[in-house]
């Protein structure tokens, strides 16, 4: 049980929108800690609706679900926006860096929210996050200065920042060339290997998803395999 | 969350938009500063407007009516007394408009706490005449010290000292009309005669002018014991009690208690100028109406723009509520933002609304009835910065507040779902 990191329980979604339509039906799954979990699927099938559900984002579902032993199915949003804060880490398709704001501050946002560490330890955070990343030369850089590549690299530092119990990924590498999808598949892997980081990503990419340790196979809103 | 930290993503949000920021901003600082010009420059001339009217007016006064006795005879009549008796034609019983036991009466009012300061005064008609011609007009017996402390005569002693009624004997102050009328100046001797026939020969010793010639026409002003003098009155002889209180909302309820406890007749400042307080509040309300008003298109202003902004940021909204920000954080930040444009636009609208006052303050403006005015009026009440902030915190925050409440239900999934 301890080692458990996330768990749903026959989770049903149901969309309402122009009819009745069950996006997802008795979909149940563990993920261990420290595994690299990849839902895989067609475009349709559900796994983004998915995620969103897991993410805690969406909350309209029936089922439960489980964070660390922790449930998250009758938290109100307060709450929610708490956990998602300290124990979620997101990187999204598309990179979602704040205009407003420096790279490193884009990174370490997530972090002044949770104010766990002072200012200065999580500057030094960071630059570490991003130096691993492989983008700290651009930290006091805006986030128009960069090429999508390294948006997605900042991305993914402050999904890290707060040292989460898992990071989420929603094709996180669906608007890279095959250079930089590379990159961001590696610097998965390595989180995972070294870290011992939890990860769920969903993609379309069956080359991305066979590279994982376990794929979950969606289709119509069922799991596969 | 910290606050600091909501204030600082507010204020980059601002920044990314510098323009419409400072707009809105000047809105609410036009707003806030034509308020206050016109609030201070309305209620300054009102005060001038009424202080022309109010200050010549005792806040109580006490006098005896002629009226007709409210007993007549045939209501003693134990014959008649079941009766219901209907008398035409009744003449006023002729008391005189003396105030007997004026001394007493008067020191009695001093002795309460509540008022300031009590003058005597006798009422005299009174013809001018000078070579053929004949005046008709009113004249005072003051003390000039006491009507000093009531109405600062002296303010509107045009030519001469009002001090030099007590100090030269049979001397008379005079209206402006009248001295127009007449071509004396100070110094010439003018003859005044009463309605019962006693003249006088009095010295003009200065010229008062109110600014209303209806009251510089007939009105003059000699000391007491002159006055009692021409008509052959003993010392106490008086027809009105001039009362100045502490409150002056007070007049209605002491007036109505001095006129029982001395059986006289008592007019109270607010029963003699409803209309002036009229006058005065309808143009307050003018003045504030059109300053609310500026202040409400100032807040539909920053209502605009921050619902833009919401549209436009509504990635960055998205992905504070999907890193862990909640919808309360949200609103905060949205709401702080429309509250640094309004104390910003606020403060420098205090700024803008006391230069302007004092440019008001400052523009000449100087007519012959007003002597002792050089420029506008302004009234520079505190108050009234007050309320103009106070009111531009309120607009802004409400204006603030619907964009806000939208900003803090955005659904992080359907814009990222979106992309």
């Amino acid at each position: 049980m301890d080692n458990i990191v996330l768990e749903a329980v026959s989770i049903n979604k149901y969309f309402y929108d122009p009819v009745k339509f069950r996006v997802l039906s008795d979909i149940s799954f563990k993920i261990e800690h420290g595994e690299f979990v990849s839902v895989a699927g067609k475009s349709g099938c559900g796994k983004s609706t998915l995620l969103y559900i897991l993410s805690t984002m969406d909350t309209d579902y029936e089922g439960e679900l489980y964070l660390h032993g922790e449930a998250l199915h009758q938290k109100t949003a307060n709450d929610l926006a708490r956990i998602r804060n300290e124990k979620i880490g997101f990187v999204f398709q598309f990179h979602y860096l704040i205009e407003e704001f420096n790279v490193l501050k884009n990174v370490m946002l997530p972090g002044l929210k949770l104010a766990k560490h002072s200012r200065p330890e999580l500057e030094s955070r960071a630059l570490n996050h991003l130096k691993r990343l492989d983008v700290a030369d651009q930290a006091l850089k805006m986030p128009h200065q960069l090429s999508g590549g390294q948006k997605q690299r900042v991305a993914i530092a402050r999904a890290m920042i707060n040292d989460p119990l898992v990071i989420m990924g929603d094709e996180p590498t669906g608007n890279l060339d095959k250079k930089n999808s590379d990159l961001v598949f590696a610097i998965f892997r390595e989180l995972c290997q070294d870290k011992k980081q939890s990860l769920l990503i969903v993609t379309h990419d069956t080359d991305f998803a066979l590279r994982t340790n376990r794929t979950i196979q969606m289709e119509d809103g069922k799991i596969l395999s | 969350m910290p606050a600091s930290l909501s204030l600082k993503i507010a204020l980059s949000l601002l920044r990314a938009r510098l323009g419409q920021t400072v707009v809105a901003a000047a809105g609410v600082t036009f707003g806030i500063a034509m308020f206050i010009a016109l609030v201070s420059f309305m209620t300054g001339l009102n005060k001038l407007l009424d202080g022309l009217i109010l200050n010549r007016i005792p806040h109580i006064r006490l006098y005896q009516e002629i009226k007709p006795s409210p007993v007549q005879p045939v209501d003693l009549s134990k014959k008649y007394r079941r009766h219901q008796n209907f008398i035409r034609s009744i003449k006023p019983r002729d008391r005189g408009r003396e105030i007997r036991n004026s001394q007493l009466i008067m020191r009695a009012i001093q002795a309460d706490p509540q008022v300031v300061d009590v003058a005597p005064k006798l009422v005299t008609q009174v013809f001018y005449t000078t070579g053929t011609i004949e005046l008709g007009g009113v004249m005072d017996g003051i003390v000039p010290a006491a009507e000093e402390n009531l109405f600062r005569l002296s303010d509107y002693v045009i030519t001469g000292n009002l001090n030099d009624l007590t100090t030269v004997a049979n001397s008379i102050i005079i209206g402006k009309g009248i001295a127009d009328k007449m071509l004396v100046e100070p110094g010439d001797i003018i003859q005044v005669s009463t309605g019962m026939g006693q003249q006088a020969l009095l010295k003009v010793v200065g010229i008062v002018q109110f600014g209303i010639a209806e009251i510089d026409n007939i009105q003059s002003y000699t000391a007491l014991s002159t006055a009692q003098k021409i008509q052959g009155k003993p010392p106490a002889y008086i027809t009105d009690i001039q009362v100045k209180l502490k409150d002056i909302t007070q007049a209605p309820a002491i007036g109505l208690e001095y006129a029982k406890l001395f059986r006289l007749e008592a007019m109270d400042l607010q029963k003699a100028n409803t209309q002036f307080e009229t006058g005065s509040n309808i143009r307050s309300i003018i003045s504030y109406a059109v300053g609310v008003t500026l202040l409400i298109v100032a807040g539909f202003g920053i209502y605009n723009i921050l619902n833009m902004l919401i549209y436009e940021k509504m990635d960055a909204i998205a992905i504070l509520k999907a890193t862990g920000f909640s919808g309360r954080d949200v609103r905060f930040i949205f709401i702080s933002l429309s509250l640094i444009i309004g104390i910003a636009g606020g403060i420098l609208g205090l700024g803008l609304g006391y230069v302007l006052s004092v440019i008001i303050n400052h523009i000449p403006f100087q007519i012959e009835s007003l002597p002792t005015i050089q420029t506008y009026p302004v009234n520079f009440n505190p108050l009234y910065y007050f309320i103009g902030i106070s009111f531009a915190l309120i607009t802004t925050y409400i204006a603030g507040f619907f964009p806000a409440r939208k900003a803090s239900k955005v659904d992080p999934v359907v814009i990222i779902r979106g992309k």
